[in-house]
Order: C-alpha cells, then sequence, then structure tokens
C-alpha cells in the first residue's frame, strides 16, 4: 500500500512529526512534563516505558484527542488535529475500538467513510487492509465473533484504512498469544519496507529492539534518552558487559554478598555489569569463599532493559 | 458455602449505582409520582371546561347559566379568553361552540335554544320546549355525562322559584286544579322561594358539596359533534400515547450507543478522523429521528390494519407529527446519553424519566381526566404535545396548519435538548 497522496496534499513540511515543549497535565498529575521531540519520515521510533509513564498521553496529545496545557505539536507542519493533520495521521489505540456487531469488513467501510473515502477507493482499501491483517476469510465475520489476535489485527487495519503517511500504534500487542504477536510484527515490518513513518509504543523492550530505528525512553512524562538501540546501551554501559549468576544458599546471605560486589538481585537471579570476561573468575572465586553454590552462569551484552534501569534506577516493568 | 455469595453479591449490587437506583429510587419515585396523580384526585378534582350559548335569554335560562358557572366542578365560558389581538372577544354562538369543542378547546358545549324557559321541566319527556342541546366529544367520555348530571343539579337548585311553579302547573294539569286556600298556601310558599332566591348565598346552588342531581327532569340532547363516525374512538389516542412511550424508550437505548463506543474507544477513534463532535451527534441524531418515524409508521400502520384506524387519509398530518415527534425523541436521547456515564446510569435514568414523562403527559392515563394542576405539568412533557398533536390529525380532523402550536413546541424542544446535549457532548472531545 503506498500512503494517501491525497493526506500530504498542500502539506507545509516534510517533517512527519515535531513535538515542542509537551506539557500535559491531569490535575496534580503531570503526564507529560515537557517532552521534545522530531521525527525523519519513514522511520520507526519506539517510545519505551513502563505503565503510567506518559506514553499514551504523548500519541493522544499526537493525535489531537488530548489538549496540550503548554507546547505544541506538528504534524507534516500543521497544528495536531487539524482537519489537514487527521487526514495525515493514523491512530491505532490501545483500547479495541471497533463496532462488535459489525463483521470485520463494515468496521474498515465505516472507518473508510469516516475519512472521506468513497466508492472504488473504499472498496481497495478496505481489501488492502484485509490482506495486510491476514482476514480475507473471515472479513463477513462479526468482531464479536473473531478471536483475539484478529481483533488486533482488524484494530490495527482501521488505523489504515485512509492510507495515512504518519501511524501512531499504542501498545498494539497487549493481550496476544505470541503467534498472534509475531504476526503483528511482521506487518509493521511489511509497513517499513513501504517506508510507513510509525511511532510504536511499548513497554516491551523486546518489541522495541526489534521493530524501531530508534527509541526514546519516556519516565514520569519525560524523555530521558532518545537514540538508536545501539547507542542507548553504549552509553550507558559502554563496552561493559553483564553477567547472570544463580546462586545458591541463604536468601540474606546471598543478597548482602550480591550487594557487596556491586550487583542487584532480579527473580533471584544476581546481575553484574563487568568491564571484561577476566573479571567472571573473580566473582566466582568470591561466590565459592563467601559459601555460597553456583548454579547457572551466563554473559550477555547489555539491553534496554539494563538501559532504563542504569538511567531510571527502576526495571522498566515496575 | 451460601453467606460468601451472598456478600460478595451484596458487594457487587453497591458499587452497581443503576441498579441501586432501579431497585430502591424509581420505585419509590413512581409510587409518590402515582400517588400524586391518582391519590390526589378527591382532593384536585380536575374541573370540566365547558362552553355555554344562552340564546333563549329568559329568566329560567340566566338561572341555569348562573347555576352552571357557580359550580365548583365546571369552568363555564360563554365567550372565548381574551387576547391582545381580541380585547372584546364576541361571546359564543352555538356554530363557534360547536367549533371549539371540535378544535378540542373544550369537551362539551351547552346551547340553550330560544323557547327553553317557556317551558324548562320535562318530566315524562313530554316537553314541548325545545331541549338544551349538549355537544360532546367522543374521546373524553366522562365529562358530557357528567355536565348532563351537573345541569340537572344546576336546575334543581339554581331555579326553585321556576321548577316550583312548573310542578304546580304540571300538578293542577294532572290533579284538575287547587282550592283557594291551597293557592294561596302555594303563592306563600313562592314569595318565600323568590326571598331565597334573591341572596343566592343562602341557596344551595354553587355548591359543589351539594346533594347530587336527581336526573332527568332538564329535557337534553346529546349530539357527539367530534368522533361521531369514528369506529374505534381511541385506537388513535392509545397508538400515540404508547408510541411515543416507546419511541423515547428507543430513543434513549439507541442514543446509548454513544456511550459504549466512548467506552471502547470507538469514539476517540471516529473523533481523530474527518468527524466532528457536532457532525457525530447530528449523524446520531437523524438515525434516531429515522427509527423513531420508522417505530410510529410501524405503530399506526398496525393500528390501521388490525383497528381500522383511518391511517392513510390523514396521512400528511401524521408525517408532520411524526417527524416532529421523532425530532424531539430523538434529541431527548441523545441528551441523555451525552449526560450519563455508563449505560447502567442511562438505563436508570431513562426509566425514572420516560416513565415520569409517561404519565405526566398522558401515555397511561389520558390528561383530562387529571387534576388541572397535573394537566399543566404535562404540558412540560413531550408525551402531551405530541399526542395533543395525533389527536388533532385523528380524531378532530383537523389541517395541518392547525397543528402548528404542537409542531412549533416539539421543534423547540428538539432544539433546545439538542443543544445542550452538543454542549455536554464537549467532554468526549479532548482530554
Amino acid at each position: 500500500m503506498s500512503t494517501n497522496p491525497e493526506s500530504s496534499k498542500s502539506l507545509p513540511s516534510p517533517v512527519p512529526l515535531q513535538v515542542d515543549a509537551l506539557i500535559k497535565r491531569f490535575g496534580q498529575v503531570v503526564a507529560v512534563d515537557g517532552i521534545s521531540l522530531e521525527m525523519r519520515a519513514g522511520e520507526c521510533l519506539g517510545l519505551l516505558g513502563p505503565n503510567g509513564a506518559g506514553k499514551s498521553t504523548l500519541i493522544r496529545a499526537i493525535a489531537g484527542r488530548v489538549l496540550p496545557d503548554a507546547g505544541h505539536v506538528a504534524i507534516f507542519g500543521v497544528p495536531a488535529g487539524s482537519p489537514q493533520a487527521r487526514a495525515a495521521l493514523g491512530w491505532v489505540p490501545q483500547d479495541l475500538a471497533l463496532y462488535p456487531r459489525l463483521s470485520a469488513k463494515e468496521n474498515l467501510r465505516s472507518f473508510g467513510r469516516y475519512y472521506g473515502l468513497t466508492g472504488k477507493k473504499l472498496e481497495q482499501a478496505v481489501a488492502w487492509c484485509l490482506d495486510w491483517a491476514a482476514l480475507q476469510d473471515r472479513a463477513g465475520d462479526l468482531v464479536s465473533s473473531l478471536s483475539g489476535g484478529m481483533k488486533r489485527r482488524l484494530n490495527m487495519a482501521a488505523g489504515l484504512i485512509h492510507q495515512p503517511r504518519l501511524v501512531l500504534m499504542d501498545e498494539p500487542t497487549v493481550g496476544v498469544d505470541p503467534q498472534s504477536r509475531n504476526r503483528i510484527f511482521e506487518m509493521i515490518e511489511a509497513l517499513r519496507t513501504q517506508g510507513m513513518t510509525i511511532i510504536y509504543t511499548t513497554h516491551y523492550m523486546e518489541e522495541a529492539e526489534r521493530l524501531c530505528d530508534r527509541i526514546a525512553i519516556v519516565d514520569h512524562g519525560r524523555i530521558i534518552a532518545l537514540d538508536t538501540r545501539e547507542a542507548l546501551v553504549h552509553n550507558s554501559f559502554a563496552s561493559r558487559s553483564q553477567v547472570l549468576a544463580r546462586l545458591e544458599g541463604p536468601p540474606g546471605k546471598v543478597s548482602a554478598w550480591v550487594e557487596m560486589r556491586g550487583g542487584r538481585l532480579v527473580d533471584a537471579t544476581a546481575e553484574f555489569t563487568i568491564e571484561g570476561p577476566n573479571e567472571i573468575a573473580a566473582l566466582l572465586e568470591g561466590a565459592t569463599a563467601a559459601g555460597l553454590e553456583l548454579v547457572d552462569l551466563s554473559l550477555r551484552r547489555p539491553n534496554l532493559e539494563s538501559v532504563f534501569l542504569h538511567l531510571t534506577g527502576r526495571e522498566l516493568r515496575d | 458455602m451460601i453467606i460468601p455469595i451472598v456478600r460478595t453479591a451484596i458487594l457487587a449490587l453497591r458499587r452497581d449505582r443503576g441498579s441501586l437506583v432501579l431497585s430502591f429510587v424509581v420505585p419509590i419515585a413512581f409510587f409518590s409520582l402515582f400517588a400524586v396523580i391518582f391519590g390526589g384526585q378527591h382532593d384536585t378534582v380536575p374541573k370540566i371546561r365547558i362552553v355555554v350559548v344562552d340564546e333563549d335569554r329568559s329568566q329560567a335560562s340566566q338561572q341555569l347559566v348562573k347555576g352552571l358557572e357557580n359550580d365548583g366542578s365546571l369552568v363555564v365560558m360563554t365567550q372565548p379568553a381574551t387576547t391582545k389581538e381580541q380585547p372584546q372577544p364576541t361571546p359564543y354562538t352555538a356554530a363557534s361552540a360547536e367549533d371549539a369543542v371540535k378544535a378540542g378547546d373544550v369537551s362539551v358545549a351547552l346551547i340553550v335554544p330560544t323557547g327553553w324557559g317557556a317551558n324548562p321541566i320535562s318530566f315524562r319527556g313530554d316537553s314541548v320546549a325545545p331541549a338544551i342541546q349538549l355537544l360532546s366529544d367522543q374521546s373524553d367520555t366522562i365529562a358530557p355525562q357528567m355536565v348532563g348530571g351537573l345541569l340537572q343539579k344546576a336546575a334543581m337548585t339554581s331555579m326553585p322559584l321556576v321548577m316550583a311553579e312548573q310542578g304546580m302547573k304540571y300538578s293542577e294539569q294532572y290533579l284538575g286544579g287547587y282550592t283557594p286556600e291551597q293557592r294561596k298556601k302555594m303563592d306563600d310558599s313562592l314569595d318565600r322561594l323568590r326571598h331565597l332566591e334573591n341572596e343566592p348565598s343562602k341557596t344551595a346552588a354553587g355548591s359543589a358539596s351539594s346533594s347530587s342531581a336527581t336526573g332527568g327532569m332538564i329535557a337534553v340532547k346529546t349530539r357527539s359533534v367530534v368522533g361521531e363516525n369514528k369506529k374505534s374512538p381511541m385506537i388513535s389516542f392509545y397508538a400515540a400515547a404508547i408510541g411515543v412511550m416507546f419511541l423515547l424508550f428507543t430513543a434513549t437505548g439507541s442514543a446509548g450507543a454513544l456511550l459504549d463506543e466512548a467506552e471502547s474507544g470507538a469514539l476517540d477513534r471516529v473523533l481523530s478522523s474527518r468527524i466532528t463532535m457536532t457532525g457525530l451527534l447530528a449523524g446520531k441524531l437523524v438515525f434516531n429521528i429515522l427509527l423513531a418515524f420508522t417505530q410510529l409508521t410501524v405503530m399506526f400502520l398496525w393500528a390501521w390494519a388490525v383497528f381500522k384506524l383511518d391511517f392513510f387519509t390523514h396521512i400528511s398530518g401524521f408525517i408532520v407529527m411524526g417527524l416532529c415527534t421523532a425530532f424531539a425523541v430523538a434529541s431527548f436521547g441523545i441528551l441523555l446519553a451525552s449526560i450519563c456515564r455508563t449505560r447502567a446510569q442511562l438505563g436508570a435514568l431513562s426509566t425514572l424519566l420516560v416513565l415520569t414523562m409517561s404519565a405526566i403527559g398522558g401515555s397511561m392515563f389520558p390528561r383530562y381526566l387529571m387534576s388541572e394542576a397535573m394537566q399543566k405539568a404535562g404540558l412540560w412533557t413531550i408525551n402531551a404535545w405530541a399526542i395533543d398533536g395525533f389527536t388533532k390529525v385523528f380524531w378532530r380532523d383537523l389541517p395541518v396548519s392547525a397543528l402548528w402550536p404542537q409542531v412549533g413546541v416539539l421543534l423547540a424542544i428538539g432544539v433546545v435538548l439538542f443543544a445542550v446535549a452538543r454542549r455536554v457532548a464537549r467532554r468526549w472531545e479532548y482530554a
């Protein structure tokens, strides 16, 4: 599918998204606290952060569904929420925003009409969406009769029915099984090969690592880091690696020893950051000397989870 | 085993405000409402509005009219109400009184014909004088009977002298005359009656609590001027009355789709497209108007097919009233959906409001049988205006031009409710 040429008519800027010093408060809670952001055409930007970090509020502000208290959001140079911005933008909300009593095809037709599609263009767009979401054989089935994964795929397709140039995907894999998740990844990768600009919010680092060119780590309404995955890891850990060790012994003794060696315990697994492999031997010797039994040991490069922990002192899933 | 289930159910009920309202508030509200409508009837008896035309202008006829005017159960009009356009309206004539009944201004008109006063009593229906004409509207079956009875009562209590004189005349005619002594006693009695008539406060006339009418002494000729050719007098009334009540339920249920869409996020998605909130609400409004109009059409077609309602000769009036009613009802539904936060709230509030409006507005019980206060309260409901309009069309055979008050009010209700709904719906537009 190519993006809708009508949606790009007379748009003043080639920059898909520009967010300047955006602030949004809900009562005493500051959901978005001065976020600034600029996207490049054709890139996939991941917004990675725990629940309640402000990702969805940021997405809704970009979609024009939240009025900021301060700051500015521009879609291809026009204000968010304006008719031109709406036409250029596709939004896949976190909720299953579908009509349950309509079939998959009827849902797509309805949303297509809401964007002004009619006749042959509408039918072509519906056919493309059904194909993209692999729902051709379930096109006539009511949404209420579809599986969770199918509903998610249809939810995504409905956001793309008008062939937007910029797509906002707000945690599109919430509540789906691994097989359906993979199918969704393939759908997004198909969009990426077509050069679509995508914002993808998630609190699963694997998704961000797999799909996104750049990743913005969001916490407490702020972007605390924004770069490629490799750069984020390098900036936090340089060439250091992580050792994961499972130790057996009295719990108090294990935690005291891990803390003494500068590590931390995650689900009974000790994590240590080391400069080089030669430090592993010292760790093993230390554990033996402390009377702890080593059950398992592995070495890994730091990931986004490690970066988040490094930057915030908290785990991504907290 | 059982207690944990009961505790969980109690907890769930406590959190479900809609169910709580339906369980406890709605029944109490309805009990109170019906107690006010029906229980208070003995305190505030609805007055019957009648037109009286005195063509006779005799002493007897004037006394009769005065007696009727003094009756607490009647509102007697001898001329239309004064308006800015008509500061001194012309008194009713037999023709204009008949028009007033046909137009539904009053349920009953009494015409006292010329010559009635010469021989007002008809003991055996053999009076040579012309009878009083009672013009009625068949849709109100109670008012003509009440007026007939009150007429007899007024005759007995407001014109005792005439009654006595007539009685003496009949006695003399059938018994063969009085002795001079009897004649003197009778004249003395008549003098006392004349004296009493000059002091009306001491007579029984005008007291609503006086003894009941004896009936039958005043010759009355009843004629239905509205609905005399109708096969089923109340069919059109009930088609409109029940139809409007269920229209209100359907409209609120249908408009509740807004709440479903808001909950699922579909509303957000729709509003992120080219559709604006005004466009969305207008779309819902048009759909609900079509739904309500179709519902009314089906109901009236059923009445035509099964109950022989004269539908097709009134089609233009039906379309006008149907569309106006559908518009008001659809706006009402959208306003309720905009106000409520959840389906449960909508269910409770709509049940309360629709049943209240239906009770006051005449969908359950004809308004003309209610007290004056309740009849006035009914004018705040969609039901009353819609039923009045459909009654004009199907019962009184009035032209579309006569529907302007109902059309105007229903359109105004629709516009105001929709404007308020649009205002309230701003909460969905932006966070």
